[in-house]
C-alpha cells in the first residue's frame, strides 16, 4: 500500500515538471496560434547554459536561474521579432517547417558543442534530502520544491494573463489580431512579449530538469511530446489544466515504470491516447474560437 | 464544337521523353555502374519516394505530418517479422507490409484526425514513438538492440550476392516509377482535383461539395502504404534493424522535409529536384557529420521564409515549365473553319 502511495506521489512531483513543459506551450499556441516544434529543444538548450553559467560563474543550478531566465526570455523575444513573425499567416506549413527546422539546429548544434555524453548539475546537499510524511513515505526536497514552483510559475502566468495589461494584450491579440493593432497594440512586439514569456518558463523548467536527472542534447523531443500531451489531456487553453494534465502524465508513467521499467514512457503515451480517444477535448477544456 | 481537358503541354511532353529516357538509362545501371553506384542510387530512389509521399501529404492534403516514421520502421520491422518467424520470401514480404501499415493506419488516421492543423503533427510523433517503443519491446526481433536478417533468408532472395543486388535495385527503381506513377494518375483524377482545390482553400473546397475528410482520410492510408513498402525496402537493404534506427525522426522525417522544402513543395517534381539536391550536397559535405543537418535546416529555414515554393517554384515561375502532365486546360476543338 504504502509502495503505491510513493509511486503516485513521485508522479506527481515529475507532473509539476510536465506541467512547466506545457505552460510555455499552452501560452504561445494561446496568444498566436503556433505551436512550436522545437520547444523541447529550447528546454535543453536552457539546460546547457545553466550548465555553462554553474561551470563559469561557480554557482548553484538555482542561482544561476538569475542570468538564465532573462536569457532565454531575451532568446525568445529576439526569436519570434526575427524569424517566427514572418511565418504567421493564414498558411499552416511554414510556422512548423521553421520550427521543426529550428529544432534540429539547436539538437546538432548542442550535439556539435557539448557532445552526446549526458550530463547533470549538481546542486550540493538538497539533492538528497528528504522530508518525511509519515511513517514510510518521505519525499525528496528537491522534488518539491520543483512542484512548488510549477505551481507558482502557473499562478504567475494565470495572473499575468487575465489581471494585467500585458496579459490584456495577450488576450485581445489572441482573440483579433487586427483590431488588436486597431487599437493601437504592435502584434508583432505582443507576440515576441508571448515568446519571451514562454521561453522563461522554459528556462526554469530546463534548470529543474537538469538538477533532476542527466541530460544529453537528444532529449528536446521527447520534453516537448510530454509537455503537449501534458496540454492536450489537460485541455487546450487552460493554464490550471496543464498542470492536471502534468499530473496526470506523471502520475501514469509513475505507475507504468513501477509495473515493468520498460513501460514508464509508454504508459504516459497510452494515457494521452486513452484521453484523446474518449475525451478529444481534454479534461478541463477552455478554448475559445 | 467539344470541350475537352488537356493535361500535356510542350514541357510536360518534353519532360515525359527524358523522364523515359532516364527511366532506361537507370534501368541498365546494374550494366554499367558498380556495386556503391546501385547502393547509393537505390537511396537516392528511397528518398524520392519518402519525399513524394510527405508532399503528397503535407503539400496537397495539408496533413503536415512529422510521424511518417512510424510507417518506415512498421514496414521494416513488418519485413523483418515475416522473413525470421514465418519463412516468408522478403520479396513477397514487401507489398504484405505496406497491406498491412495501411490497414494500421486507419485506426491510427481516426485517433490523430482529432487533432488539428499543428497539433495534429506533433500527435503524428507521439503515435510513431509509441510505435518505437512497443517496437523496442518486441523480444522475439531483439528488443531495443534489433536484430539481422539470418544468412538462409538472404540467401533465399536470390543464390548470388550480385543477382540480390540486381534484384534489390530493380525493385527500389520499379518502386519509386510506381509511386510517382500513382501519384500522377491520382492527380489527374477527380481525387487530384480536390486535392487541390483543397491544398488552394479548404473553405472554397469544402463549398464546392468536397468531402475534405474523407478526401485527406485517403491520402493519409495511401501514404502509409508507399512509406511502409519503401520502409521494408529500405531494411531489406541494410539487413539488419533496431527500434532507433527503423523510426529515426532524423533520417525519415526531417531529411525528407527538408528536402521537400528545399526542392519545392506542393509540387510533383519538387521532391524529385530535393532530394537530387541532397545528395549532391551529401556527397560532397559528408565529413561534416552533425554539421550537415544542421546546415540542412539553416537552407531549409530561409528556403521557407525567402522562396516557401522551393528551388521548383522559382523554375516554374520562370520558365514556366512542368516535368509531368498535369496541368489542367480547356481546348475547344472547333469542327472546321476556325475563328480568329
Amino acid at each position: 500500500m504504502m509502495e503505491w502511495v510513493n509511486v503516485i506521489l513521485q508522479g506527481v512531483l515529475v507532473g509539476g515538471l510536465y506541467a512547466m513543459f506545457a505552460a510555455g506551450l499552452s501560452l504561445i499556441f494561446g496568444v498566436m496560434r503556433l505551436v512550436n516544434i522545437a520547444h523541447g529543444d529550447l528546454i535543453v538548450l536552457a539546460a546547457y547554459l545553466a550548465l555553462v553559467v554553474t561551470e563559469t560563474l561557480g554557482v548553484g543550478p538555482l542561482t544561476s536561474l538569475i542570468v538564465v531566465v532573462p536569457l532565454m526570455a531575451l532568446i525568445g523575444y529576439g526569436l519570434q521579432w526575427f524569424v517566427l513573425n514572418r511565418t504567421l499567416g493564414d498558411d499552416l506549413l511554414p510556422p512548423l517547417l521553421v520550427t521543426f527546422g529550428l529544432s534540429v539546429i539547436i539538437q546538432n548544434g548542442l550535439l556539435a558543442l557539448f557532445t552526446a555524453d549526458s550530463v547533470k548539475l549538481q546542486a550540493g546537499d538538497i539533492e538528497i534530502a528528504t522530508i518525511r510524511l509519515f511513517s514510510g513515505v518521505y519525499v525528496g526536497v528537491l522534488p518539491l520544491l520543483q512542484f512548488v514552483v510549477a505551481v507558482a510559475v502557473i499562478a504567475t502566468l494565470q495572473f499575468v494573463f487575465y489581471r494585467t495589461a500585458l496579459g490584456r494584450a495577450f488576450r485581445a491579440t489572441a482573440d483579433n489580431p487586427a483590431v488588436a493593432q486597431l487599437v493601437g497594440l504592435d502584434n508583432r512586439h505582443v507576440f515576441a512579449l508571448a515568446m519571451a514569456a514562454s521561453l522563461a518558463v522554459v528556462a526554469i523548467a530546463g534548470v529543474f530538469l537538469a538538477v533532476r536527472a542527466n541530460f544529453d542534447p537528444s532529449q528536446g523531443p521527447a520534453r516537448l511530446i510530454y509537455g503537449f500531451e501534458a496540454v492536450i489531456i489537460g485541455g487546450l487553453g487552460s493554464l490550471w489544466g496543464t498542470l492536471a494534465g502534468g499530473l496526470i502524465l506523471g502520475v501514469a508513467q509513475a505507475i507504468g515504470a513501477h509495473l515493468d521499467p520498460g513501460w514508464q514512457i509508454l504508459a504516459g503515451h497510452i494515457a494521452f491516447l486513452v484521453i484523446l480517444a474518449v475525451r478529444p477535448e481534454g479534461l478541463f477544456p477552455k478554448v475559445r474560437t | 464544337m467539344s470541350v475537352r481537358v488537356a493535361f500535356a503541354s510542350r514541357s510536360s511532353r518534353v519532360g515525359m521523353v527524358l523522364c523515359a529516357v532516364g527511366l532506361v538509362a537507370l534501368a541498365t545501371a546494374p550494366f554499367w555502374g558498380g556495386r556503391d553506384d546501385l547502393f547509393l542510387l537505390s537511396q537516392v530512389y528511397a528518398y524520392v519516394g519518402l519525399a513524394s509521399l510527405w508532399n503528397l501529404l503535407a503539400g496537397y492534403a495539408g496533413l503536415v505530418s512529422v510521424g511518417q516514421q512510424a510507417y518506415v520502421g512498421l514496414g521494416a520491422y513488418l519485413l523483418f517479422a515475416f522473413a525470421i518467424l514465418a519463412g516468408m520470401s522478403p520479396l513477397w514480404a514487401i507489398p504484405l507490409a505496406g497491406i498491412i501499415a495501411a490497414a494500421v493506419a486507419i485506426p491510427v488516421a481516426v485517433l490523430v484526425f482529432r487533432l488539428r492543423g499543428h497539433y495534429f503533427a506533433i500527435g503524428t510523433w507521439i503515435v510513431a514513438e509509441v510505435f518505437r517503443l512497443l517496437a523496442s519491446q518486441l523480444s522475439v526481433l531483439g528488443g531495443g538492440s534489433g536484430t539481422s536478417l539470418p544468412a538462409a533468408v538472404i540467401i533465399g532472395i536470390a543464390p548470388s550476392r550480385q543477382m540480390r543486388d540486381f534484384l534489390v535495385y530493380w525493385i527500389a527503381l520499379a518502386l519509386v516509377v510506381a509511386i510517382l506513377a500513382l501519384i500522377v494518375l491520382l492527380l489527374r483524377s477527380r481525387y487530384g482535383l480536390a486535392l487541390k482545390a483543397i491544398r488552394d482553400s479548404e473553405l472554397a473546397a469544402t463549398c464546392n461539395g468536397i468531402d475534405v475528410l474523407r478526401t485527406k482520410f485517403f491520402v493519409y492510408i495511401v501514404t502509409a502504404l508507399g512509406t511502409a513498402m519503401l520502409g521494408a525496402l529500405i531494411f531489406l537493404q541494410k539487413l539488419r534493424i533496431s527500434p532507433d534506427a527503423a523510426f529515426s525522426v532524423n533520417d525519415w522525417t526531417a531529411f525528407v522535409i527538408f528536402i521537400t522544402v528545399i526542392g519545392g513543395i506542393g509540387r510533383i517534381e519538387g521532391p524529385i529536384v530535393g532530394t537530387i539536391v541532397f545528395f549532391l550536397l551529401r556527397q560532397t559535405l559528408a565529413d561534416l557529420g552533425t554539421l550537415y543537418l544542421l546546415m540542412l535546416g539553416v537552407v531549409a529555414i530561409l528556403v521557407m521564409l525567402a522562396a516557401p515554393k522551393g528551388i521548383w517554384g522559382l523554375i516554374v515561375e520562370r520558365f514556366g515549365w512542368q516535368v509531368f502532365p498535369l496541368e489542367r486546360k480547356v481546348v475547344l476543338d472547333e469542327p472546321s473553319a476556325t475563328r480568329e
